[in-house]
C-alpha cells in the first residue's frame, strides 16, 4: 500500500463513526432499528480501516520502525496565528506509529463488540417501553437512536484522539469524549433512587453525569496549561516534531529539563483527571449510573485508556522531566500518585457489593497500575497492561451487564421490583443459569487477577513488576522498590476482589428469587463475550519476554515489547546518550522476584477470596464474611474511603455556601440589586417629572396653538363663498391694483406724490 | 392710415366687454364666450403691434396664431366641464356651483 493511500485511511477512520452520529441525529433518529445498524455500520468501517492500517505497521520491519517510527503522517493547517502573512500555522494532524497501531487495534475491536452487545442490551426487537429516561426492563429502550449515537460521536471522538498527530487533535478528542460521557452517563435522566437511612449514599445518573463532566472539567483545565506551555516552549503541538531528541535536548537547554518536568506535570493532571486517579477518581465510580455498555466503553476501551495514552505517548517528555538533569520529584509525583490510586482503589473494591461498583474501583486500580509504571520508567509495560486491560475489563463489565439483565428478567419474572439487581449480596448460584456469562466473566476475572502464564492480565503485570523489580535491584530506587510492594499488595486484593465477585454471582445457591429466575442473555450479548474471551487470553502472548524460561522463544521473541518500544526506542537512545534520561529501553533478564511476586500474589489472592467467598459459599441473608473481622475497617472500605463525603465537607459545602450566603445574599441581593433598584427608582422619579413637563408644556403649547389657528380659520371661513366669478373679480381688481402700484413706481409717479 | 391707437382702443373695448361678460353673466358657457372676447382682443393688439411697430418680423403674428390654437383647446376642455357639470347638476348657472361655500 502507498504512503498516500494510508493517509488517507487513517484519516477516514473515525469518519464512519462521526458520520454515523450526524446520520442518526439528522435523519434516522425515528427509526431505531436504521440508527443502530448506521451507528454498526460506521464502527464496522473504523474496525476495517483501523486493522488494515495496523497491520501495514505490524508487516513492517521492526528495525526499520526503529528508525521511523511515524509510518503515517499527516497535517492541515487549521489556525493562523501570529503574522497571517507569515503564514504561521497551528497543525492539527495525524500521525500513525506503532503505539498507535495497537491501541487502534485495541479499541476498534473492543468497541464494536461493545455496539453489537448494546443491540441486545437494549432489548432491541422486544415490545417497545413506554417511560422515558428510565431503564425499561426487558423492553425496547425508547431512546435507542440517541444511545447509538452518542456512542458513534464518542467512538468518533476515541479515534480521533487515537490518530491525533498533535496534542491539539488530541485535545479535540479528548473533549468529544468528555461532553458525550456526560450525556451518557445521564443517559437515564430521569431515574431516581429512594434511598433507606441506613444505605450506601449513591446519586441519579443525572448527578453523576455532572460530576463527571465536572470533576474531569479541573483536570482539563490544568491540562490546556500544559498544552500552551508545550507550545510555548516547542512552537509546535505536533508529538513527532516536538518530542523527538533534537527538540527535547534544545528544549533542555533554553529552558531546563524541571521545566519540561513541570509541562508534563500539567499535562498529567488531565491524565488523572480522565484515567480516573487520585485524587479525582471519585466520578468513576458514579458513571455507573449509565447503561452497562456504557460503562464499557467509558472504563475499559476508550475514555479512562486516553488518559494513560496521553502520558505514554509524551513518554519522552516526561523521561526527561525525570531524568538525571530533570527533577526526580517527577516520578515520584507521578509513581505516588499511580501506585497509591492502585491500593487505594483494590481495597475499596474489596468491600463493594455492587457488581458494577467492584469493576469501577478494579478499572481505578489498573489505571493506576499503568500511571505508576510510566512513572518508573516502564514504558512498554505501560502501554501493554493498557491494552491487554482494554480488552478484558471491557469483558468484564459486558458480561456483568450480562448478568444485571438476566437479574432484571428475574425481577420481571417474580414481579419484584425492590430488591437491586446489581447487588452480588442477591447473587449467587447464576453459574448454572448463565453458562455464557459465567465462563467468560471467569476467563476476564482471571485476565484481571493475573492467573499465570494463560491469561493477558499476567503477562502485562509481570512485566511492570519486572519493569519495577529491575529499576530497584539496578539502581537501588527506593521509589522503585515502593511501588513494587504497594502494586503487589494491590494486585493480591485484586485477585481476592476478583474471586469474591466469581463467588458472590455465580457460585452456591441463589440468594434471592431473582438469581432463581435469572436466563442466559440474548445472542448479542453473549457472542460479544466470548469474541472478547479470546482476546482477553490471546494478547497476552504476544508480550511473554524472551528471556521467560520455556515459553518465551517458544511463543514470539516478545513481539509487543519490541514493537511498542520502537516507537521511542531511538529517541530515548539518543536522549540518554545525551544524558537526558536514565537508560533506553532495554530487554530485562529474567529474574525470579518479580515472576514469583506475580504468581504468589495473583494465586494466593484467587486462593485466599475462594477459601473465604468460594469454598462455603454464602446463604441467603448472610452478611458478608468479611464485616466481622475488619470491623470498622470493612465500613470505611464500604463507603469508599469517605472521599465523596471529604470533598463535600472541603469543596462542595464552602462553595454552596460561598455561593448561598455571600455571593448570593450579599454580592448579588445587596450590591448588584441594591445598585440596581437605586437606579430604576431614580429614572422613575425622573420619569415622572418629564411626564409632568410633557402634559404641562409640550402638549398644553400644541392644544393651545391648535386652539388660536381654529378661532383664526373660524373667521377667514366667511371669505369662501364659493362663487367663482366673486374670485375672478377680485383677482382682477387686486391684479389691476398692483399693476397701478407698480406702474406708479416705475414712471416715479409714488415719489411725485411726497 | 388708420392710426395704431385706434386698434388699441378697439381691443381696450373688447377686452373690457369680455372681462365684464366674465364677471356677470350667470350662464357658464356665456362665460365662456367672454373669456374667448378677451383672448381675440390680446390677438388685436399683437397683430396691431406686429403691424405698426416691427412689420419685418413676422413675431407678432406667430403669438396671434398660438393664442389662437390654446383658445381652441380650451373652448374645448372648458365645454366638456360645462358638459360635465351639467350632467352631474342640472346647471350651468356659475352661482349655483358653489360647493366650495365656506
Amino acid at each position: 500500500m502507498t504512503e498516500q493511500t494510508l493517509t488517507t485511511l487513517t484519516w477516514l477512520i473515525p469518519a464512519g463513526p462521526l458520520l454515523a452520529f450526524f446520520l442518526i441525529v439528522l435523519f434516522t433518529n425515528r427509526s431505531r432499528t436504521l440508527s443502530w445498524v448506521l451507528a454498526w455500520a460506521g464502527v464496522f468501517m473504523a474496525l476495517v480501516l483501523a486493522w488494515t492500517v495496523a497491520i501495514n505497521t505490524i508487516a513492517t520491519d521492526v528495525h526499520h520502525l526503529e528508525e521511523h517510527p511515524t509510518v503515517v503522517h499527516d497535517a492541515i493547517e487549521w489556525l493562523p496565528v501570529g503574522d497571517y502573512f507569515e503564514g504561521t500555522w497551528v497543525e492539527i494532524g495525524i500521525a500513525v506509529d506503532p503505539l498507535t497501531s495497537i491501541m487502534l487495534i485495541m479499541v476498534t475491536f473492543t468497541i464494536t463488540m461493545i455496539f453489537i452487545y448494546s443491540v441486545g442490551y437494549h432489548n432491541w426487537g422486544a415490545p417497545l417501553g413506554k417511560i422515558l429516561g428510565v431503564p425499561n426492563h426487558l423492553q425496547e429502550e425508547p431512546l435507542l437512536s440517541r444511545f447509538f449515537a452518542f456512542m458513534s460521536l464518542f467512538a468518533g471522538g476515541m479515534l480521533l484522539l487515537v490518530i491525533a498527530g498533535d496534542l491539539l487533535l488530541l485535545f479535540i478528542g479528548w473533549e468529544i469524549m468528555g461532553f458525550c460521557s456526560y450525556s451518557l452517563i445521564g443517559f437515564w435522566y430521569a431515574r431516581d433512587y429512594h434511598l433507606k437511612p441506613d444505605d450506601i449514599p449513591h446519586i441519579p445518573p443525572r448527578k453523576a453525569g455532572i460530576k463527571a463532566f465536572l470533576t474531569t472539567r479541573i483536570a482539563d483545565v490544568v491540562m490546556l496549561l500544559g498544552i500552551v506551555f508545550f507550545y510555548s516552549v516547542f512552537g509546535t503541538l505536533n508529538f513527532a516534531d516536538a518530542l523527538s531528541a533534537e527538540s527535547l535536548a534544545h528544549a533542555a537547554m533554553t529552558v531546563g529539563a524541571v521545566a519540561l518536568g513541570v509541562m508534563s506535570l500539567l499535562l498529567f493532571a488531565g491524565t488523572v483527571g480522565k484515567s480516573a486517579q487520585w485524587p479525582l477518581h471519585v466520578w468513576l465510580p458514579d458513571a455507573m449510573e449509565g447503561p452497562t455498555p456504557v460503562s464499557a466503553v467509558i472504563h475499559a476501551a476508550a475514555m479512562v485508556s486516553a488518559g494513560v495514552y496521553l502520558i505514554i505517548r509524551i513518554f519522552p517528555l516526561i523521561a526527561v522531566g525525570m531524568g538525571p538533569q530533570g527533577s526526580p520529584m517527577v516520578g515520584v509525583i507521578i509513581a505516588g500518585i499511580g501506585a497509591f490510586t492502585a491500593l487505594m482503589a483494590a481495597t475499596i473494591a474489596v468491600a463493594q457489593n455492587d457488581v458494577k461498583g467492584v469493576l469501577a474501583y478494579s478499572t481505578i486500580s489498573q489505571l493506576g497500575f499503568m500511571v505508576a509504571a510510566i512513572g518508573t520508567g516502564a514504558y512498554v509495560a505501560a502501554a501493554f497492561h493498557l491494552i491487554t486491560h482494554g480488552f478484558f475489563k471491557a469483558l468484564l463489565f459486558l458480561a456483568s451487564g450480562s448478568v444485571i439483565h438476566g437479574m432484571e428478567h428475574g425481577a420481571h419474572e417474580v414481579h419484584d421490583h425492590h430488591t437491586d439487581p446489581q447487588d452480588m449480596r442477591f447473587m449467587g448460584g447464576l453459574r448454572k443459569k448463565m453458562p455464557a456469562t459465567f465462563w467468560t466473566f471467569l476467563i476476564g476475572g482471571l485476565a484481571l487477577s493475573g492467573f499465570p502464564f494463560i491469561t493477558a492480565g499476567f503477562w502485562s503485570k509481570d512485566e511492570i513488576f519486572a519493569d519495577a523489580w529491575h529499576q530497584w535491584s539496578r539502581e537501588g530506587d527506593i521509589l522503585a522498590l515502593t511501588v513494587f510492594v504497594m502494586l503487589a499488595v494491590a494486585a493480591f486484593l485484586t485477585a481476592f476482589y476478583t474471586m469474591r465477585q466469581i463467588s458472590l454471582t455465580f457460585l452456591g445457591k441463589p440468594r434471592s428469587p431473582l438469581a432463581e429466575h435469572a436466563h442466559e442473555s440474548n445472542g448479542f450479548m453473549t457472542i460479544p463475550l466470548v469474541l472478547l474471551s479470546v482476546f482477553a487470553i490471546a494478547v497476552g502472548w504476544s508480550g511473554i519476554p524472551e528471556t521467560f524460561p520455556i515459553l518465551g522463544p517458544l511463543v514470539n521473541n516478545n513481539f509487543f515489547h519490541h514493537f511498542a518500544g520502537s516507537t521511542i526506542y531511538e529517541t530515548l537512545f539518543e536522549l540518554s546518550e545525551l544524558n537526558l534520561v536514565d537508560s533506553a529501553i532495554i530487554t530485562l533478564p529474567f529474574d525470579v522476584a518479580p515472576l514469583g511476586t506475580s504468581l504468589l500474589v495473583a494465586l494466593g489472592g484467587l486462593f485466599i477470596g475462594w477459601w473465604i467467598y468460594g469454598r462455603k459459599p454464602l446463604k441467603e441473608g448472610q452478611i458478608d464474611p468479611l464485616v466481622r473481622p475488619l470491623g470498622p475497617l470493612y465500613t470505611f472500605l464500604n463507603n469508599k474511603w469517605y472521599w465523596d463525603e471529604l470533598y463535600q465537607f472541603l469543596f462542595i459545602r464552602p462553595t454552596v455556601y460561598l455561593s448561598e450566603r455571600v455571593v448570593y445574599e450579599i454580592i448579588d441581593k445587596g450590591i448588584i440589586d441594591g445598585t440596581l433598584h437605586l437606579i430604576g427608582r431614580s429614572v422613575y422619579r425622573l420619569g415622572y417629572y418629564v411626564k409632568r413637563f410633557e402634559e404641562r408644556v409640550i402638549s398644553g403649547g400644541v392644544d393651545w396653538l391648535k386652539d388660536q389657528f381654529l378661532a383664526i380659520a373660524k373667521e377667514f371661513r366667511y371669505l369662501q363663498t364659493g362663487r367663482v366669478q366673486e374670485y375672478a373679480l377680485i383677482s382682477t381688481l387686486i391684479a389691476t391694483a398692483l399693476i397701478a402700484v407698480i406702474l406708479l413706481i416705475n414712471y416715479g409717479w409714488l415719489a411725485r406724490l411726497f | 392710415m388708420i392710426p395704431l391707437s385706434w386698434y388699441l382702443l378697439v381691443a381696450a373695448a373688447l377686452f373690457c366687454i369680455g372681462l365684464y361678460g366674465v364677471f356677470a353673466r350667470r350662464n357658464a358657457v356665456a362665460i365662456l364666450m367672454a373669456i374667448e372676447l378677451m383672448l381675440n382682443a390680446v390677438n388685436i393688439n399683437l397683430v396691431a403691434f406686429w403691424r405698426y411697430v416691427t412689420p419685418e418680423e413676422s413675431t407678432g403674428m406667430a403669438w396671434a396664431v398660438f393664442v389662437l390654437t390654446v383658445a381652441a383647446a380650451e373652448a374645448a376642455v372648458g365645454l366638456a366641464l360645462v358638459i360635465s357639470v351639467y350632467r352631474n347638476r342640472d346647471s350651468v348657472v356659475a352661482d349655483d356651483l358653489d360647493l366650495m361655500k365656506n
